[in-house]
C-alpha cells in the first residue's frame, strides 16, 4: 500500500454509461412486506418481474407472502381489457383472502410504458373497498434496488396522520404512539418516564430496519435524553407516526432521498442532515448531529465509540492496509467505504448507482475527512458505473477485495480476486454500534477464507484470463 | 390480468438468454430495464459459472422513453462487438421492449454494417410464448440462420459422416441436470457404435452449426427444447430425427430401437438388442430393483407427479410401468402442448391435470395425500407443508439441483439415479410414518439441565421480548452470552441495555 498525501481538492464525481448489473428496486417488497405486518404488496407488472421476485428472493416465496404479481397480459397492454376492473377484482380477492390493513401498488416499467394511472385509480378503489391504497412507482426505468423502498415510503409518508388524535390529555403525551407504550401504566410512572428525556421538539426516524436494530438505535438515542417519537415504517400501517409541521426527521439509510424530500416539502418537517449510523463512526457522528439541533451536549460517545473499535481490533487486523473497490448497485456505498477506510482500507473506487448530493452531504463530508485523517487518496466516486470498465480496472488496479453483485463474483472469484456480495450489506444487520461487527464480519469472510485454504495454490481457476 | 405467486416457466426472454449463452462466444444484449439482467445471476450461482455470464443490457430509461433508443442499441451492439469480439451478438427483447415496439430489426442491421460478426435479433414474441417455447424458436433461428449464411457461401459440406452419427439437440445452460445428461448421452452414443457429430447448444460454436446436415440423424430427448431445429434440418435435409426420451428402462430401449431402425435405413446394418438386453439385466440396477423385495413394499402406493412435459411423462411411465406404483394424478405446466402430455401419460394414471397454477396443484396434492411427490421446487414446499416427501424432478429449480456430482437422467446410469431417487422419497416417508406411531425417536425427557436452563438471573419483559426475537438456533448462546456477561459484572437483572452491551463485549 503506498500511503499518498492526501488530495488538497475535494471529492470527485464522474457518471459513466449506466451499464452495470444490480437488483430491480421491486425487490423492496421482499423485506417491505416483512418488515409491515399487516400489509399486502400488489406488483403490478409482467411475468418478467415475477420471474425475478421468485429468483431473487429464493425460498422466501414459500412462507406465503404477503405479495403477488398482478400479472398483466396481452389484454391489459391493448386495453382491451379495463383496468379499473382487473384491479378491483384481484384487490377484493385480496382483501378477501388475507384481509391486510393496506394494499401497497408497486407500479412496473410496463405500468409506466402503458401509462395506467395508479394514481388515479387508486383512491377511487380505496373508497370501494375501505382498505388503504398506497401506490409506489419503483420501477426499473427510473430507479436501482434499494430505491424502491424510498419510493414505497415516501408514498407512505403522505399517509402519516398530521393531528395526534388524543388531544384532550395531557400536553406532553403528544401522540397516539406514545400512548400506546404508556398502556397500562400508572400516571405517575409516565411522568417519571416522561423526565428520562430532554425536552426537544418531536424528532421521527425514516428507513425501514429489523426490529432489533430499531430498539438498538432507539435506546441509542435514549441514552443521550432523546426520545423517538416515532419511525416511518412502523411495524404496522396502522401505527404510522405522527407528523406535525415543525417535527424534526432523520434518515437512517443513504438511499431514502425521496422520502427525506416528501417529509420536508409535503409534510413541513425539518431534515437533520447526517451521516448515516452506519460503523461506529457513523454512529457517533449520527448521534452527534442530532444532539447537536436539539442543544445537547452528547455524553460518553467518545469511549462508546474507543470501546467498540477497540472490540473489532482482531478483525480490523485482518483487512488494515488491503484495498476495497466498490462496483455498486444499492446505495450503500459511500458509508460502507467510510467506514471501511476509518478500518485502515484503501478505497480507489466507490461505484454507486445514484448519488444525492445533498441527502448524502454529511456523509460525503466525513468521508472527506475521514480520508485526510487516515492519510489516504480520496476515492472516485462513479456514478452510474460501467461494469465492463469497471472491470477493467479491477484488473489493472488488483484491489484486494471487491464488494459487487452477485453476477461478477463468481467470474471474479474463478480469477483470484477476493468478491463479497454486496447485497448482504442490504439484508445483513449493519446499522448502530453493536452491529460494526456484522459487517466487519462479512468484510473479513473471504480473507478468513484465504486464510484457511491458503498453500493450496487454487487462487486462479479459469485457464486463459479470458476476456471479460 | 391474474394474480399469481409463482410461475412454472419465466418470462420468454430467459428462453432466449438460455439458447444464446449456452453457445460459445455468442453474445445477447437484452434491450430492457436495468435490473433486467438476473438471467446473470441465476447462471452464475445456479450454474456457479466460472466466466462471465456474456449477456448485458442496453439499457431502456425514461430517455429512450421519451425519445426512443436511436443510436443506443446499435451503439452497445458495435461497442461489445469490439470488446469482446463475438461470432454472433443476439439482440433480445423484453416484455418491457416489446411494448415499446420499437423497430429492432432496423437497429441489428444498421448494427451489422459496422460490426464484425453476426448479428441477429431473437424473433419471440413476450406475450405470447413463455421461455421453453422461446428457447425452442431461438435454436432453430440461430441454426437456420448459420445453415442459410453458409449456403450462400457455398461452405455447406456435401454428404453425411462415414459411420452412423448424431446430432444431440436441445442441451442447454439452466436446463434440469442437462450437463451430466449430455455426458451420458454420449457415452451411449459411443457404445452404440455412434459418432457425436454435434452437441447443440451448450458448449457449441456457430461456426460448426453447417456440420449440422453431415449427421445421419438428430437425437432430441427433450420434448421442449430442439424439436424446431430438428424439424427444420427434417425438411431441409430430410435428417430424420429420434424424439424418444431415453428416461427409465423400457424408455431408453425404445429410444436405442428406434435408433436402430433409423441408421438401419440409411444402411448402417446394427443390432442393438443384445446390447439393450444386457444394460437392461446387468448393468442398469432398475430392472433388477423391480424384481426386488424393497420395490415389492412399495406396489399400489399413491403417488402424484408435476413438471414439465419430458420429465412428467418419462416419471409417471417409470413409477407406473417399472415399478408398480399408483399415479394418482400426473400433471404438466407446458399448457401449449397439452395433446402431447395427454397421449403419453393417460394409461398410466388415473387423472391428468394441465395448469400453471399453483394453488391449484397445490390443493390437488392435498386432496389426493399421496406417500410422495415427484415435482418442481414448488411442489417440495407443498410437501414440506403437508408432511409429504417430494423427489425433484423438473424445473423451476434451486441451487441443489445442480449437483456436483453425477447425476444424469437420461440413459442407463440415468435409471439408477431415479431408482434412488425414488427409493429414498418413499423409505423417508415410511421412516416418518413409524416414528409417528411410536412416538420420535426418543420418548425419555430430557433430565439434564444447561446451565441457561436454571438462570437465577431475572429478565426484563422488554429484554426477554428481544430475546425471543432472535432466531431460535442461536437464542440459546445469546442467552448465556448475556447471562454471563451479567454475572460477571455482577447483574441480577438483564434488561435490553445490559443485552446489547453483552453483545457488543462478546459479539455474541
Amino acid at each position: 500500500m503506498t500511503v499518498a498525501q492526501p488530495q488538497p481538492e475535494g471529492l470527485t464525481f464522474e457518471c459513466e454509461t449506466g451499464n452495470y448489473h444490480t437488483f430491480c428496486p421491486i425487490s423492496c417488497v421482499a423485506w417491505l412486506y416483512q418488515k409491515i405486518e399487516d400489509s399486502f404488496f400488489l406488483v403490478i407488472g409482467t411475468k418478467t418481474c415475477g420471474y425475478f421476485l421468485q429468483n431473487a428472493m429464493g425460498v422466501m416465496i414459500f412462507a406465503e407472502p404477503r405479495y403477488a404479481m398482478a400479472e398483466l397480459e396481452e389484454g391489459d397492454i391493448s386495453a382491451k381489457l379495463n383496468d379499473y376492473d382487473e384491479l378491483k377484482r384481484l384487490c377484493l380477492q385480496i382483501k378477501r383472502d388475507r384481509n391486510p390493513s393496506v394494499i401497497v401498488w408497486i407500479g412496473t416499467c410496463t405500468t409506466e410504458i402503458i401509462k395506467m394511472d395508479l394514481e388515479g385509480l387508486a383512491p377511487k378503489l380505496e373508497a370501494e373497498l375501505g382498505i388503504p391504497i398506497v401506490v409506489a412507482r419503483a420501477n426499473g426505468l427510473d430507479y436501482a434496488f434499494t430505491q424502491g423502498e424510498d419510493t414505497v415510503l415516501a408514498a407512505m409518508a403522505v399517509r402519516c396522520p398530521d393531528k395526534a388524535p388524543v388531544a384532550e390529555t395531557e400536553k406532553h403525551e403528544r401522540n397516539a404512539i406514545q400512548k400506546l407504550l404508556h398502556f397500562g401504566k400508572k400516571k405517575e410512572d409516565v411522568v417519571q418516564e416522561e423526565s428520562e428525556y430532554a425536552d426537544h421538539p418531536p424528532l421521527v426516524l425514516f428507513g425501514s430496519l429489523p426490529d432489533p436494530v430499531v430498539t438498538n438505535l432507539t435506546l441509542e438515542l435514549k441514552k443521550q435524553g432523546i426520545k423517538v417519537s416515532g419511525w416511518l415504517p412502523a411495524k404496522r400501517y396502522t401505527e404510522l407516526p405522527v407528523l406535525e409541521e415543525g417535527y424534526y426527521v432523520a434518515g437512517v439509510n443513504p438511499f431514502l432521498s425521496r422520502t427525506a424530500t416528501t417529509l420536508m416539502r409535503r409534510r413541513k418537517c425539518k431534515l437533520i442532515g447526517a451521516p448515516f449510523p452506519i460503523g461506529p463512526d457513523g454512529t457517533r457522528a449520527w448521534i452527534e448531529k442530532i444532539c447537536s439541533v436539539f442543544n445537547i451536549q452528547p455524553k460518553g460517545l467518545e469511549e462508546r465509540e474507543a470501546q467498540i473499535w477497540a472490540g473489532l481490533e482482531d478483525y480490523i487486523q485482518l483487512i488494515r492496509g488491503k484495498s476495497v473497490f466498490f462496483m455498486g448497485d444499492n446505495l450503500l456505498e459511500v458509508s460502507l467505504a467510510r467506514f471501511l477506510i476509518r478500518c485502515g482500507m484503501t478505497c480507489p473506487e466507490i461505484g454507486i448507482p445514484y448519488m444525492d448530493k445533498r441527502y448524502q452531504e454529511a456523509e460525503l463530508k466525513l468521508l472527506e475527512k475521514t480520508c485526510q485523517e487516515m492519510g489516504v487518496p480520496l476515492p472516485r466516486i462513479v456514478e452510474k458505473p460501467d461494469n465492463y470498465n469497471q472491470i477493467q480496472r479491477i484488473y489493472e488496479l488488483k484491489p484486494d477485495l471487491v464488494i459487487t453483485g452477485m453476477a461478477h463474483a463468481n467470474p471474479l472469484e474463478a480469477r483470484g480476486i477476493n468478491t463479497k456480495w454486496s447485497v448482504e450489506f442490504t439484508f445483513a444487520q449493519t446499522h448502530g454500534f453493536t452491529n460494526a461487527r456484522d459487517i466487519l464480519e462479512l468484510v473479513t469472510r473471504p480473507l478468513r477464507r484465504n486464510n484457511s485454504l491458503k498453500d493450496l495454490g487454487w487462487d486462479k481457476l479459469v485457464k486463459e484470463d479470458a476476456k471479460v | 390480468m391474474k394474480l399469481a405467486y409463482w410461475m412454472y416457466a419465466g418470462p420468454a426472454h430467459i428462453g432466449t438468454l438460455r439458447i444464446a449463452s449456452s453457445f460459445k462466444n455468442v453474445h445477447a444484449i437484452m434491450h430492457a430495464p436495468l435490473g433486467d439482467d438476473y438471467f446473470n445471476v441465476m447462471r452464475s450461482m445456479l450454474e456457479r459459472e466460472r466466466d462471465y455470464t456474456p449477456v448485458t443490457a442496453s439499457v431502456v430509461d425514461r430517455n429512450v422513453l421519451a425519445r426512443g433508443s436511436q443510436e443506443k442499441v446499435v451503439d452497445n451492439i458495435v461497442r461489445k462487438d469490439q470488446e469482446e469480439h463475438p461470432d454472433l451478438i443476439v439482440l433480445t427483447p423484453t416484455c418491457t421492449s416489446s411494448i415499446l415496439q420499437e423497430d429492432l430489426q432496423n437497429f441489428v442491421e444498421r448494427a451489422q454494417l459496422d460490426a464484425k460478426g453476426d448479428v441477429m435479433l431473437a424473433d419471440v414474441n413476450h406475450y405470447r410464448v413463455n421461455e421453453l417455447q422461446a428457447a425452442d424458436r431461438t435454436l432453430q433461428q440461430i441454426v437456420q440462420f448459420y445453415i442459410e449464411k453458409a449456403k450462400k457461401k457455398g461452405e455447406l459440406p456435401e454428404g453425411k459422416t462415414e459411420k452412423p452419427s448424431v446430432n444431440i439437440i436441445g442441451m442447454s445452460t439452466l436446463g434440469f441436470h442437462n450437463q451430466h445428461d449430455c455426458t451420458e448421452l454420449k457415452r451411449l452414443m459411443a457404445d452404440l457404435g455412434i459418432e457425436v457429430n454435434e452437441v447443440i447448444p451448450e458448449g457449441a460454436s456457430v461456426h460448426n452449426l453447417k456440420n449440422l446436415p453431415r449427421a445421419w440423424f438428430n437425437l432430441v430427448p427433450y420434448r421442449e427444447l430442439g424439436l424446431m431445429a430438428a424439424g427444420y434440418l427434417q425438411a431441409e435435409f430430410g435428417t430424420p430425427f429420434v424424439d424418444i426420451t431415453p428416461m427409465g428402462v423400457v424408455e431408453t430401449a425404445r429410444c436405442i430401437r428406434k435408433i436402430q431402425q433409423v441408421i438401419n435405413a440409411q444402411g448402417a446394418n446394427v443390432d442393438y438388442s443384445e446390447y439393450i438386453d444386457n444394460q437392461t439385466l446387468y448393468v442398469s440396477q432398475a430392472a433388477w430393483f423391480s424384481r426386488s423385495i424393497d420395490c415389492q413394499n412399495l406396489t399400489g402406493k399413491k403417488a402424484v407427479v408435476f413438471g414439465d412435459n419430458t420429465h412428467a411423462a418419462a416419471m409417471t411411465k417409470i413409477l407406473a410401468r417399472e415399478m408398480g406404483i399408483h399415479v394418482v394424478c400426473a400433471g404438466t405446466y407446458c399448457k401449449y402442448d397439452t395433446d402431447w402430455f395427454k397421449e403419453q401419460v393417460s394409461e398410466y394414471c388415473d387423472e391428468v391435470l394441465i395448469s400453471d397454477d399453483n394453488a391449484q396443484i397445490g390443493d390437488m396434492i392435498a386432496r389426493i395425500e399421496p406417500s410422495a411427490i415427484f415435482g418442481t421446487q414448488m411442489e417440495r414446499h407443498v410437501g414440506k407443508r403437508l408432511d409429504i416427501p417430494c423427489g425433484v424432478i423438473a424445473s423451476p429449480i434451486h441451487i441443489q439441483n445442480f449437483p456436483i456430482g453425477y447425476k444424469p437422467f437420461l440413459g442407463y446410469e440415468g435409471t439408477n439415479q431415479i431408482t434412488d431417487l425414488i427409493y429414498n422419497s418413499f423409505t423417508l416417508g415410511m421412516e416418518d410414518h413409524l416414528l409417528e406411531i411410536f412416538g420420535g425417536h426418543d420418548t425419555k425427557e430430557v433430565i439434564t439441565k444447561g446451565i441457561s436452563a436454571d438462570s437465577d438471573l431475572n429478565w426484563t419483559k422488554e429484554a426477554q421480548a428481544e430475546l425471543n426475537k432472535v432466531p431460535g438456533f442461536v437464542r440459546g448462546k445469546v442467552k448465556r452470552n448475556t447471562e454471563k456477561f451479567a454475572r460477571e459484572r455482577g447483574l441480577n437483572e438483564i434488561s435490553l441495555e445490559v443485552m446489547y452491551a453483552a453483545k457488543e463485549a462478546v459479539g455474541a
